[in-house]
């Protein structure tokens, strides 16, 4: 199953090969990371998307714990939470795909942020599987490269 | 505040911590170091090579319950050091080692004797440091010692830049460390412990499965009293011996892989297995889904990341296992319902059906008159130190029959790498703990393989007037791989023939030691009576039955059942 983890460490030199190495050494899966400081210089925010059974994800948050410069492990899943991810898609877009290319990203509320006679470059956020949905669209119009961050998360604010 | 130079802030640092000894080899990011190390009351052990080094901390380490500390130069001298840092790391053993680097402005050039040794140890560290600010540097020792020594007990490296050291540094007062993102959790869960109690309470076939944690945590006493007061049987991993007396008629002595039968059955047929510091390694549980299969399982330990890690734990504890089981006596000494006599009587049934299955395969060996079993040289070893040595091992069969047959009757008088298998461990680790303890009778039991792994710090034990015995059990083969080969692999003896073994008794004699050599099983004895009663180092190489193998054995991979009996 795929798990959402976010996990609040040090801000130094080395924190993130002491995470990714444990992932590397024990066989853990990483299916996209994102990182970068948080309001507090000092702390970074690390997302990572995950797979694995529930003794496997169990095993992942207890690893991440014990690393030293770990300051705090959530698997966002446990509660009710946005996730959003970003793309860069740089599509072909000529005289009779131009209009239909606008409409695609009209739809899944992007942006064109760079414009050039044979192409356009697209900006959308959106959870993970809506940003795989556009690049499907987008695919047979023809995809010139992408760039994607990799899953963000907050747990929602509690209702009460 | 007090200005004095990094490298003097460093020593006094270790005298702070306790430091008396530490170990190491010089180089030249060092050298302001090991400078200033000659004005301190430190004794410096220079070794012969820097793994030497940190075995002999580490044993150092395992005999005193102390941290050890290690001093080596920067490229090399740091890699040399990482086998044995990663053998401290897989058994939790508490070291701060110390590794000069090439001076700041030269980090990531390439320069000479330049390695990235705090990536490099990452993974087999508890925790390692590059001090690139030399205001860092005193509060990152008293942090390393710190965590080395805290939570579950481990290597920590710091890694220490030429130009750093050599700069003036503020000498601040020590404060308690106080580490927001490290803080281990000692005191057990009230609930947790209750509920475990009520647990044994239930049982009729209840087993302590032991690991070194008993012994890490210093709960051999707590332990004992729990077993004691409810009349349950006792098995300890190979981290573990020690951990309960061996020779209380509670020990099934050993389980796992080179286990007893009777510890390995008990395992198998107990309806409650109390894990106390002990981790579920593959040696120890064989085929998983046949390790304690009728068991509820309870789980102690200070590290919750070695709880349902390879089997699912009904409750666990997660705790320092001194102040686990000391909650758990109390609750026993103090619940109304607990009646002690009626507990013990209870578990009669469960131990007459152990002393069935002791009975019916004990430790053993065939006698083959005056060929020398291996198992015999341990007996009499056992028997003339009155069990009273440190004995240290290499790895492999020498270590295993060291396991089966010394009867380790307290903590902290073994010292084995369990976890990483690490041969060329005994001889610099028996260093270290004669160096803590010279009044004791300490020895290296080895195989002629594994001795000559790191036989160099021979040099060592004299240049410091260490006398440590070694016994080696000489078959001329590299004996465990020889064994699964013999048993697994049509004895087809690949790459383990050791065609060409030095005359250990000579080798001896090159280094200023004492050699000794027994062919005969008549001369074994007397060959160990001049070897304990030498004031030197001594090699006792004992010429053993070439082929002997190391039962009982679980097959790898197979349940802990399917034992092969000699």
């Amino acid at each position: 199953m795929k798990h959402t983890i976010s996990v609040l460490l040090q801000n130094k030199p080395g924190v993130l090969s002491r995470v990714t190495g444990l992932f590397s050494g024990r066989g853990f899966n990483i299916e996209s990371l994102s990182v970068a400081e948080t309001l507090e210089p000092s702390i970074s925010c690390l997302t990572l998307v995950t797979r694995g059974d529930a003794a496997i994800i169990e095993q992942i948050t207890k690893q991440l714990h014990k690393l030293i410069d770990v300051i705090k492990v959530t698997d966002v899943g446990d509660s009710e939470y946005v996730e959003r991810e970003m793309v860069l898609i740089r599509v072909k877009a000529e005289a009779q795909t131009r209009a239909e290319v606008l409409r695609v990203i009209d739809i899944f509320r992007g942006k064109v942020v760079d414009v050039s006679p044979k192409s356009y470059a697209v900006e959308v956020t959106g959870s993970a599987s809506k940003v795989q949905a556009i690049i499907d669209i987008l695919k047979p119009i023809g995809i010139q490269e992408i760039v994607r961050t990799g899953t963000i998360a907050m747990a929602r604010a509690s209702k009460k | 505040m007090e200005k004095i130079s990094g490298s003097q802030a460093i020593i006094r640092c270790l005298q702070e911590e306790g430091v008396k000894i530490i170990f190491g080899f010089p180089g030249g990011a060092v050298i302001d170091l090991f400078d200033a190390l000659m004005d301190s009351d430190i004794t410096n052990v220079l070794v012969r090579h820097e793994q030497g080094a940190v075995h002999a901390a580490d044993g150092l380490a395992r005999v005193t319950g102390e941290v050890g500390v290690a001093l080596l130069t920067s490229g090399p001298g740091a890699t040399n050091g990482v086998t044995a840092i990663a053998t401290a790391y897989m058994d939790s053993i508490p070291l701060v080692i110390l590794t000069g680097q090439v001076p700041t402005p030269l980090i990531g050039n390439d320069a000479f004797q330049e390695v990235d040794i705090v990536g490099i140890t990452r993974p087999c560290t508890k925790h390692n440091y590059l001090v690139k600010d030399a205001k860092d540097l005193v509060s990152t020792l008293r942090e390393a010692f710190h965590i080395a020594r805290t939570g579950r007990p481990g290597p920590v490296l710091v890694d220490l830049p030429k130009d750093v050291v050599a700069k003036m540094v503020d000498f601040t007062e020590k404060k308690p460390i106080r580490m927001q993102t490290y803080q281990p959790t000692y005191e057990p869960h009230p609930g947790q412990i209750e509920k475990a109690c009520k647990q044994i309470l239930k049982a009729k076939n209840p087993v302590l499965y032991v690991g070194g944690g008993v012994i890490l945590s210093n709960a051999n006493e707590e332990l004992t009293e729990l077993a004691r007061k409810l009349n349950i049987p006792v098995t300890m991993t190979l981290m573990g011996l020690g951990g309960f007396p061996g020779s209380d008629p509670l020990s099934m002595g050993m389980l796992g892989m080179h286990g007893s039968y009777s510890a390995n059955m008990a395992v198998a047929h107990s309806d409650l297995l109390i894990a106390v510091g002990a981790r579920f390694d593959d040696r120890v549980t064989g085929r998983l889904d046949a390790f304690a299969p009728h068991a509820t399982i309870i789980h102690i330990d200070i590290d919750p990341t070695s709880i349902s890690k390879n089997v699912k734990v009904d409750i666990p504890i997660v705790a320092d296992c001194k102040h686990a089981l000391t909650a758990m006596n109390t609750w026993f000494n103090t619940a109304s319902d607990f009646n002690r006599e009626q507990v013990m009587a209870s578990h009669e049934p469960w131990r007459a059906t152990i002393d069935e299955w002791t009975k019916k395969h004990p430790m053993a060996y065939i006698d083959e008159g005056e060929i020398i079993k291996p198992q015999y040289v341990i007996q009499k070893l056992d028997e003339l130190t009155h069990g009273d040595a440190i004995i240290t091992t290499e790895v492999g069969q020498n270590q295993m029959w060291a396991a089966q047959f010394y009867k380790f009757n307290k903590p902290r008088q073994w010292a084995t790498s369990g976890g990483l298998g690490t041969m060329g461990y005994g001889l610099p680790a028996a260093i270290g703990a004669k160096m803590a303890f010279p009044e004791k009778t300490v020895i290296d039991v080895a195989g002629d393989g594994s001795i000559q792994m790191n036989i160099q710090e021979l040099a060592t034990a004299k240049q410091y007037k260490c006398p440590v015995k070694v016994a080696i059990l000489n078959n001329n083969y590299l004996g465990m791989v020889r064994q699964w080969q013999e048993l697994f692999y049509n004895k087809r003896y690949a790459g383990t023939v050791m065609e060409v073994t030095p005359d250990f008794v000579l080798l001896a004699q090159a280094y200023g030691a004492v050699g000794l050599r027994a062919t005969k099983k008549s001369e074994v004895e007397a060959v160990i009576k001049e070897a304990l009663t030498t004031n030197n180092t001594v090699i006792m190489d004992f010429v053993i039955a070439r082929e002997e193998c190391v039962f009982p054995m679980v097959p790898a991979g197979k349940a802990t059942t399917e034992m092969l009996l000699v």
